[in-house]
């Protein structure tokens, strides 16, 4: 006898229950705690405010402790937390030439004011498994100098001087927000960046490596890429100036493109940009690239078929959290649909049927 | 030191809790634009004469920085902006700009200045609110979507309701306010002579 | 939950969200964009609908969840556990009681009344996107009301099967100007949109809000010699012997075996609390 599939209500509560034990895992087992995730997994606390567009490194940790590690769920998260925050100000623009660079590199130059700083990178590791942080060994200190006191402009600027690039137009006043205001497009630059730094990074990477592989045909250097902190200041009524309220660790990329020029601009060099919360570099140039080739139309070059010169393609594809939901959306019951559609078959089957069989007496 | 004191009539007269209260008054409103021709109880704001209680909920409601707010005739005074720059935040603009339109009638003329939307976005037009005597179920004879058979309104004009029906998609919304009492004109509504 | 505002989204949101509605509201069948927050469950999952119902929802209300017709399927009962907690509202199976109804797929049984609103959760608003999938040309068809794509497609369909392959989400013309997708409900279930009550339809992952005001004509598209035909199958209920309503089919063993019952489940629960029996009703089986 058919019983009405009752009780979803006690299924959810005890698939909850089922899931904070695993989540837990084996408890004998030391317990990870929210600061060791923000302290020792800060690419992943990082990729996370980047993607859920909140700078919190100790709300990114919990995400991601109670997301078990998977990143797209803990982005999610925090962009539901970000949902209920009222917004209390808006800030001025991060003087990123201002920045304390922990890392800055530039592949234009062989060297620029304000030095090369390597910084705390993978890129010269040799990818071999370290056993020793297994055994929870300590790690030896490393040697410190003292701070560069000299300014790090951008080097980008120094092409300015010559007119070798670009020069960007001031944007508007108050750029519109991708988070306050639907996607319209065709989008404005500053629109496509917020959006471009939401982005998944893994998409976001593969769509600026399909440019370097001929779908696109752009050549990027990376002009500068420098990481560090920021001041955030925002202006309060009351007192009539602006009071920085706090610093920001963050990554900036500058790409340079050689452009052949057009009617209106002489040969030159354009810029791709990208701009992403704590150490996030591949997905800064990823973004920097992608914004460069995205940049196509207004620049009047030839804009090909390929995806990552359709803004609407990117910008409609690129947020994980839009992506995973409604891919995993068909997990439910789609039963009243699908009824619908056996009908339809059947019907059509049984005039195939009819038809033939009426043919076969003939 | 800001300029002037803002009137102590500005820091007054939000809605008491206003995410209930507002939930109310935006119920009143939906079923109001939703059924042209019936008229609803919307209360709780209060702002300087001679805005009326509904007019100032349906702003309370509606209104905040992102809307730009188009004052006419007698109800662009200090007093009243004060307290929509206090209560909402909503910039005070011209009609070109506006999102809502808030008078008389007779202040918002010529109606054809605010925008009506555009073919592709037809939801970027003014919503006018109608400040009003009184309200009543007799006038004007409407149909339309919201309407099962016929329905009639107190409506101050005719032909200018008829010229703004015939631009659907485009066209103005138009909510007229009593006192407490609230109904609502879509562009969709035809209006006739009854 | 105390700690989120009533029925959880922040004032100003829920301001934002109430002026795409009344824009719905004033042109039936465009969709009006708004800019959709990030919920606390997935894109996909009924955002869209959670937050129209979140900016329509006022302490009086009683509030009912259906998903796929059924009041106990567990994303209806997810959804309706979050606005008991964060609006503190009653809640109902009983689409009578009602007076806001959320649903997925299914418009109940039971005819509307005025004063209910009927909330519904929309993946893909366009009605045109597989015919046309950039916004950039979808938004200039409806605005020039090219809907001519959307013909030659139907009618491809009879050419080739006999038939109009759609049987969900069929596409309408709402008051004779837009064409207007409504949301994946069997096409059984498009002559009720013609109704007493407030139609709402919110598309969260797509940023798009629109409405069918009460009594508003709604057309199902169709062809002079090929009309509109909202069939479905061809029983009874197994369980209240209705004859009228829209089936699940139900696998009841291995050798096939198959029963179709309502699957508006209040609907199906109240027939047979008035007695009505059909083939498998547990008296009826015994």
């Amino acid at each position: 006898m058919y019983v009405a599939v009752k009780g979803g209500e006690r299924a959810i509560d005890n698939a909850h229950a089922w899931l904070a034990e695993e989540r837990r895992g084996d408890v004998t087992v030391a317990e990870l705690t929210v600061p060791q995730i923000r302290e020792q997994l800060a690419l992943a606390v990082n990729r996370v405010m980047t993607e859920g567009s909140l700078y919190d490194p100790d709300l990114a940790a919990l995400a991601i402790k109670q997301s078990r590690g998977d990143l797209i769920e803990a982005i999610f998260l925090i962009r539901a937390y970000r949902t209920t925050l009222p917004r209390i100000g808006h800030s001025h623009p991060v003087e990123t030439d201002k920045m304390a660079c922990d890392r800055r590199v530039s592949a234009t130059f062989k060297d620029v004011p304000g030095g090369q700083v390597l910084g705390p990178t993978f890129d010269y590791t040799h990818r071999l498994l370290d056993f020793k942080l297994m055994a929870e060994g300590e790690v030896p200190e490393a040697v410190e100098a003292e701070p560069r006191i000299e300014p790090t402009p951008h080097v980008t600027s120094f092409l300015n001087k010559e007119g070798l690039i670009q020069t960007e137009a001031e944007g508007e006043d108050t750029p519109p927000d991708l988070t306050r205001e639907p996607l319209e497009l065709p989008a404005n630059r500053a629109l496509r960046l917020q959006a471009l730094t939401r982005g998944d990074e893994g998409f976001i990477l593969s769509m600026a490596y399909s440019t370097q592989r001929g779908y696109g045909n752009s050549h990027a250097f990376v002009g500068e890429l420098r990481i560090g902190k920021v001041a955030v200041e925002i202006d309060i009524p009351e007192l009539g100036f602006a009071i920085e309220v706090g610093e920001v660790e963050l990554t900036e990329c500058e790409t340079v493109n050689k452009f052949a020029g057009s009617k209106v601009e002489p040969p030159q060099f354009t810029r791709g940009y990208g701009l992403t919360f704590g150490q996030t570099e591949r997905k800064a140039i990823s973004m920097a690239l992608v914004d460069r080739s995205l940049r196509s139309k207004e620049l009047g070059v030839e804009v090909s078929n390929s995806p990552a010169h359709d803004e609407e393609f990117v910008l409609y594809h690129c947020d994980n959290i839009q992506a995973t939901g409604f891919l995993e959306h068909i997990k439910l019951p789609h039963y009243v649909d699908f009824q619908s559609e056996m009908e339809l078959v059947r019907k059509m089957r049984a005039e195939i049927a009819s038809a033939s069989a009426k043919e076969a007496a003939e | 030191m800001p300029a002037r004191q803002m009137s102590e009539q500005s820091l007054i007269g939000a809605f008491e809790t206003p995410p209930q209260d507002a939930a109310r008054a935006f119920r009143a409103a939906l079923e109001a634009l939703a059924r042209p021709g019936t008229l609803h109880g919307i209360k709780g704001g209060q702002a300087p004469a001679p805005v009326s209680e509904a007019a100032a909920s349906l702003l309370l409601t509606l209104c905040d920085p992102e809307t730009p707010l188009c004052l006419m005739g007698a109800h662009d005074t200090r007093e009243i902006r004060d307290w929509i720059a206090f209560q909402i935040g909503a910039p005070i603009v011209g009609p070109a700009k506006a999102m809502f339109a808030l008078g008389t009638w007779d202040a918002l003329q010529p109606v054809t200045v605010f925008p009506i939307g555009t073919a592709e976005y037809p939801d970027r037009s003014t919503t006018l609110i109608v400040e009003m005597e009184a309200l009543s179920q007799d006038g004007a004879q409407l149909t339309g979507p919201g309407i099962e058979t016929t329905a009639s309104l107190s409506l101050p004009a005719l032909e200018p309701f008829q010229m703004n029906a015939m631009l659907f998609p485009l066209g103005l919304d138009f909510y007229f306010t009593s006192g407490t009492q609230i109904a609502g004109l879509p562009r969709s509504t035809t209006v006739e002579a009854n | 939950m105390s700690d989120y505002n009533f029925a959880y989204l922040d004032e100003q949101t829920k301001r934002m969200i109430r002026r795409a509605i009344l824009k719905g509201i004033a042109v039936p069948g465009y969709q009006v964009p708004f800019a959709s927050r990030e919920m606390p469950m997935p894109y996909g999952w009924g955002t869209g609908g959670v937050q129209v119902s979140a900016a329509c929802l006022m302490p009086e209300d009683t509030l009912k969840v259906i998903d796929q017709g059924a009041d106990d399927t567990t994303n209806a009962v997810s959804i309706r556990k979050f606005f008991e907690k964060t609006a503190e509202i009653a809640v109902t199976e009983k689409t009578r009681e009602a007076t806001v109804i959320q649903t997925r797929h299914r418009i109940p049984e039971e005819p509307l009344k005025e004063g209910q609103i009927l909330v519904y959760q929309v993946p893909i608003p366009e009605p045109l996107r597989f015919l046309e999938p950039r916004e950039t040309e979808t938004r200039k068809m409806h605005a020039l009301e090219e809907y001519g794509l959307m013909h030659v497609k139907l009618y491809e369909d009879i050419a080739k099967h006999g038939h109009i392959a759609t049987s969900y989400a069929y596409p309408v013309k709402v008051e004779g100007h837009y064409v207007m997708d409504p949301s994946p409900i069997p096409k059984f279930d498009n002559p009720k949109m013609e109704m007493a009550a407030i139609q709402l339809f919110g598309a969260g992952r797509e940023q798009r809000i629109y409405a069918v005001p009460p009594y508003t004509k709604v057309v199902s598209l169709d062809f002079e010699d090929h009309p509109f035909d909202p069939s479905k199958a061809n029983h009874p209920c197994d369980l209240c012997g209705a004859e009228h309503t829209y089936l699940d089919e139900v696998i009841i063993d291995d050798d096939g075996g198959r029963m179709f019952v309502c699957s508006d489940t209040d609907y199906c629960a109240e027939r047979q609390a008035m007695g009505h029996r059909g083939r498998l009703s547990p008296e009826a089986a015994e």
